[in-house]
């Protein structure tokens, strides 16, 4: 088994903080630890590693998996379990509903094993903002669970968020807070450069990475994302080097070669919009990107006549005033400035206020006087309302139950809603209050 | 159903058993329309064939249509998780083994369809790719438990036939398992350990591998609740390795909307690849060609009826499927209501049955206006013969029925013809679609219209290779038909077109001319150069001077003009029409696109409309008694202007009903109805 420092890259100040906390092995070492930091900055990984290099009792659980306290708990108990049995013999699976059930299982199991006697069993709880969510006693207990149990037990808790926003109202056992600091360039660097191909040498693919760093450092410090670049433009940059056109040391041209592609992968860092294979695809045949578009690039829905007038009369509904519907609908309405009625509170632009809820009434008289020849109010107009709302370009406001009188809210973006106007040659724009 | 309760309430009735066993026979319903006695049984298996045959026709049409989209998608799924199946030691591959191989499909907003574009879709999975494909709808899964425990559930279904009884034994059992990843997972071990050396013995070798990996299909993205879609990739996420999940995403507006229910940090988990599905304005144009456009079904629509479905289409719903079902409302209508539609089905069969036609029919046939106007033409013996004598009727039946599907095999060669023609022209005046262009064509004499003359003014100041294509594409339209009366205008066409190629030649000498003209222009000075350019100029405005190429083109147009006129007459003026067109618009939009509000005031304002009893027939303006009290309320409140007086509006109430009581009624009785009315009314 290798050293932990030799498998961790630049986390050696962590490391040896965690090491002098576990201390010996039959130590008791602090109750509960809560590892905090941001996302791909090695939490998982650092005490996965430590722990299974020092052959350390563990139990090691994802909270996101176990979305009731009785999955977490089991799940926990049927972990020690098998690590109590090491010799392959299955045991039953443990039931356990409550907290003090768990801890009775907890004691009874650490007691009947011989191999977990005299060293401190680890319990690490993974993506821990999900205990939140969870029982109220849930997080309290786990904090001092070696008072509770009276054995030698920690509890570590890793996540995302910082203490401050876990400490429950009633009070708790505070942990020992270890702040996991986002990595620097040149970690990243080095990290990144771990892990090269063994066709290639090291040196080059750490001047690949410092190419890939110097493009994509400024958007994207995520080692997880950048990874993922990394690996999907290699190809690319190791082409000509295949062709025999360059040579490894040939930097400056490599350069050249791979700029414009990861110009072009910036536009999709984190969105995965088209699959690894269409990437590849994309660069053995050489086309403009154009043409493979991402799915930001799919913005235009298709929507029946009727559907895109109630759309529109939506909007004009949810964020237009109430009062100003008489001057836009109306065809004698006289002169209203919009300054005479401006009260205070509407001199801000209702598009950065956001959408108003609107009752029914109010959407089908708008969309009356919006359709040039006569609509009826046909169980079709009504059933388009409805499935628009579950199309979610409509919500629903207040409850499903209020059956009389429903009141909506329009969700779509303006640039949404100008473009759908424009396909029914209805000039919206002049239609809002906002820019009158 | 009665109670013996004295106050207003629901009441639950548990349904009599014996009665509901007594089921009607489909065919019975036919009988007790109007037309009772003619034919209904021979009516109605007519209706049944037609609509089968209709049935099966687009059911090959969709899969069709779908061919395409699913072939690429059970390509994609197939490669998705080799990297997986390889156990290859790549280096790339070993990095990217964390995302989940996703599929978004865009299906439209016509959720309606969804169903079984997804229905087929799973079935096509099932067969090509992997037997787990399970599909979870936004309204099952709530929450996160909801969400596995229905994917369970649907996964042990889909389980492989061969262990059924195992499979009973298993179903106790997991009862107590709780729902997780965990579990998903364990089960998928030993389902694929314990499946292996069967899989590859049986006929479903197309598996191959020896763990298929498991297809999940969310119906409608855009309403699952955000959090468990994300917390459900997550944790598959974390499992791929050992449960390998294929996600497809169907979604009914655009693709951004993953990125609106997913974070960065779970998108990232994903490896999307989008598929489009066919647009359901191409789908609707497929399906019109392949129903309505042709003379292979006898059955057609008149112009409103064609009007009124698409329109429900196009206005309301994208839906293929209502817009199936309204034909086949239209269908079943048709053959309930015309008892002539015994003749709508092949010309061999329909001579055969005209031979067999009662006495009655024989009036019936008679009777239509069309064939009236028919008679009306014709010479006066003739005239006695076919208005007395039946046989000689049902001999011109044949013909004429006869005369009908040919007319109906000319027209839509024509028609398709002439959209070559119109559906290029800027602006579109006859419509870019087919179906516009026939829905013009049904509605009267197109070359009548005023769109028709501005296609017209169009062609005629087309360029060459323009006229050219659309006269190919017009000769294609002809030469795929076996048509053999059509024969000549194809020659006619060809004609043309020989004639615009020897125009080639004539024109390049031209072009030498006028070349050898503007070079002696440069040489010349301004003032003589100005004063050329004048000559030319009024020489061009008072001769215009037609050359070969627009006396050809003039031709064409003509000749355009010719085959409309001739062969797209509108099927009202072709006797016995109405055996075939569907013309009651009315009937069905009432059926397909119900007006809740109108439906009320009719019901309100006229109950005889609805409760059919005889008593509570009116004449306008008048309001009888013996109506429910609702509506009496109802009609008084609408005699009034805006406002109504309540005491006044209770008190016009007491008097019209107590009007007719006055004889019999006892004073107790009326004064505790006016008690009711009162009550009544303060509840309006």
């Amino acid at each position: 088994m290798p050293h932990p420092e030799n498998v961790v890259l630049c986390r050696e100040s962590q490391v040896s903080t965690l090491q002098s906390l576990f201390g010996e092995r039959h130590h008791f070492s602090f109750p509960s630890i809560f590892i905090y930091g941001h996302t791909a900055s090695g939490k998982t990984y650092v005490t996965q590693t430590l722990l299974r290099s020092l052959e350390l009792p563990h139990v090691f659980v994802n909270c996101v998996e176990c979305f009731t306290l009785r999955l977490l708990l089991e799940q926990i108990l049927n972990k020690l379990n098998h690590l109590a049995s090491s010799e392959g013999e299955c045991s039953a699976h443990i039931t356990c509903e409550t907290f003090n059930d768990f801890v009775r299982l907890f004691k009874q199991k650490i007691t009947e094993a011989e191999n977990l006697k005299d060293q401190t069993v680890y319990i690490v709880l993974d993506k821990a903002e999900y205990l939140r969510d969870m029982e109220a006693n849930l997080l309290p207990g786990f904090l001092r669970l070696q008072e509770l149990t009276d054995r030698n037990v920690t509890v570590i808790f890793l996540s995302e968020i910082v203490w401050e926003k876990f400490r429950p109202n009633t009070g708790c056992f505070e942990p020992f807070v270890l702040y996991f600091p986002d990595y620097s360039i040149g970690n990243l660097q080095k990290i990144l450069s771990h892990d090269h191909p063994p066709e290639y040498s090291a040196d080059f693919y750490a001047a690949y990475i410092n190419i890939l760093l110097g493009v994509f450092y400024t958007v994207c410090r995520d080692l997880k994302e950048l990874r993922h670049l990394a690996v999907l433009n290699f190809p690319k940059y190791c082409e000509p080097v295949v062709k025999g056109e360059a040579g490894e040391r040939d930097t400056r041209k490599l350069w050249r070669n791979i700029e414009p592609h990861l110009k072009k992968a910036m536009q999709t860092v984190y969105l995965r919009e088209i699959s690894s294979s269409q990437w590849e695809k994309l660069q053995k045949d050489d086309t403009d990107p154009g043409q493979l578009k991402g799915l930001s690039a799919y913005t235009h829905v298709e929507l029946p006549y009727y559907s895109k007038f109630i759309l529109i009369a939506a909007y004009l509904a949810s964020y237009n005033p109430a009062r100003t519907d008489k001057r836009f609908f109306l065809k004698h309405h006289g002169k209203i400035k919009k300054t005479s009625f401006l009260k205070k509170h509407e001199k801000t632009s209702n598009h950065l206020l956001g959408p108003k809820p609107f009752p029914l009434d109010r959407l089908l008289a708008i969309l009356y006087s919006i359709v040039d020849s006569r609509v009826a109010p046909t169980a079709n107009i009504f059933s388009q309302i409805t499935s628009l709302v579950t199309l979610q370009l409509l919500t629903l406001v207040g409850h499903d139950d209020q059956l009389d009188g429903p009141k909506y809210k329009c969700t779509v973006s303006l640039d949404f809603i100008r473009a759908i106007a424009r396909t029914v040659n209805f000039d919206i724009i002049k239609y809002l209050y906002d820019f009158l | 159903m009665a109670t013996s309760s004295v106050s207003k309430g629901c009441f639950v009735f548990k349904p009599d058993f014996k009665k509901r066993k007594i089921s009607v026979p489909i065919e019975d319903y036919f009988n007790k329309g109007k037309n009772a006695s003619e034919d209904s049984k021979l009516r109605f298996e007519t209706y049944q064939l037609i609509w089968q045959q209709m049935k099966s026709e687009t059911e090959r049409l969709q899969e069709e249509l779908n061919k395409n989209l699913f072939d690429s998608l059970i390509e994609f799924l197939q490669t998705s998780h080799s990297g997986l199946r390889k156990n290859s030691k790549d280096w790339s591959c070993q990095i990217k083994l964390r995302e989940i191989p996703t599929a978004a499909l865009v299906l439209g907003v016509n959720v309606t369809d969804h169903d079984l574009t997804l229905r087929s879709l799973t079935e096509a999975l099932q067969n090509n790719v992997t037997p787990y494909v399970v599909s979870l709808q936004a309204k099952d899964c709530p929450d996160m438990k909801h969400f596995l425990q229905k994917l369970f559930s649907q996964l042990m279904d889909c389980k492989v036939d061969v262990q059924s009884k195992e499979k009973e034994s298993d179903r106790v059992t997991q009862k107590n398992v709780h729902y997780s990843m965990d579990s998903l997972s364990a089960w998928y071990m030993s389902i694929t350990q314990k499946a292996d050396p069967k899989v590859q013995r049986r006929k479903r070798t197309s598996w191959q591998c020896q763990s298929p990996p498991v297809v999940l299909v969310l119906k409608d993205v855009e309403s699952f609740a955000t959090k468990v879609l994300q917390d459900f990739i997550t944790i598959s996420s974390q499992h791929l390795h050992e449960f390998p999940l294929i996600l497809i995403f169907g979604i009914a507006t655009s693709p951004v909307v993953i990125h609106r229910l997913l974070p960065h940090a779970v998108s990232s988990l994903l490896c999307i690849e989008l598929f489009q599905s066919l647009s359901c304005k191409e789908h609707l144009t497929a399906v019109l060609d392949k129903l309505l456009l042709t003379a292979e079904f006898p059955f057609k629509l008149s112009g409103k009826v064609l009007q009124t479905l698409t329109n429900i289409f196009l206005y309301h719903d994208f839906s293929i499927q209502n817009f199936i079902k309204g034909l086949q409302l239209s269908l079943l209508e048709h053959f309930y209501s015309q008892p002539l539609s015994v003749l709508c089905c092949n010309l061999p069969e329909a001579k055969r049955r005209i031979r067999f036609l009662s006495a009655n029919q024989c009036e019936n046939i008679r009777r239509l206006p069309s064939f009236r106007r028919y008679v009306e033409k014709q010479s006066s013996e003739k005239q006695v013969a076919l208005l007395t004598s039946d046989r000689s009727l049902k001999e011109e039946t044949q013909s004429l029925l006869e005369n009908l599907h040919v007319y109906h095999t000319k027209y839509f060669l024509v028609l398709r013809c002439l959209h070559h023609f119109t559906s290029s022209l800027p602006k579109y005046p006859l419509g870019r679609q087919v179906r516009e262009l026939y829905c013009a064509c049904l509605e009267k004499s197109v070359w009548g219209s005023e769109e028709y003359a501005s296609v017209l003014q169009l062609l005629r100041l087309l360029a060459k290779d323009e006229l050219m294509a659309m006269l190919q594409n017009c000769l294609k339209v002809f030469q795929s038909s076996s048509a053999k009366e059509l024969g000549n205008t194809a020659k006619k066409i060809e004609e043309l077109l020989a004639q615009f190629q020897s125009l080639d030649a004539e024109t390049k000498e031209e072009e030498e001319t006028s070349q050898s003209q503007s070079k002696e222009l440069q040489k010349t000075d301004l003032y003589h150069l100005q004063k050329s350019l004048l000559e030319m100029k009024e020489l061009r405005s008072t001769s215009k001077r037609r050359t070969r190429f627009e006396v050809l083109r003039e031709q064409v147009v003509s000749f355009i003009d010719s085959l409309a006129r001739e062969y797209l007459l509108p099927p009202d003026t072709q006797p016995l029409h109405e055996t075939l067109y569907f013309s009651s618009a009315h009937t069905l939009r009432q059926h397909l696109n119900a007006a809740p509000r109108v439906a009320l005031h009719t019901a309100l304002n006229n109950p005889y409309y609805y409760l059919k009893n005889e008593a509570l027939r009116s004449e306008e303006g008048l309001i009888p008694h013996v109506a429910p009290d609702v509506c009496i309320a109802y009609k008084l409140h609408l005699e009034c202007s805006r406002l109504i007086n309540l005491a006044d509006w209770s008190e016009a109430f007491a008097t019209v009903v107590t009007a007719a009581e006055k004889t019999d009624a006892n004073s107790v009785t009326s004064e505790e109805r006016n008690e009711i009315i009162h009550l009544q009314c303060s509840v309006y």
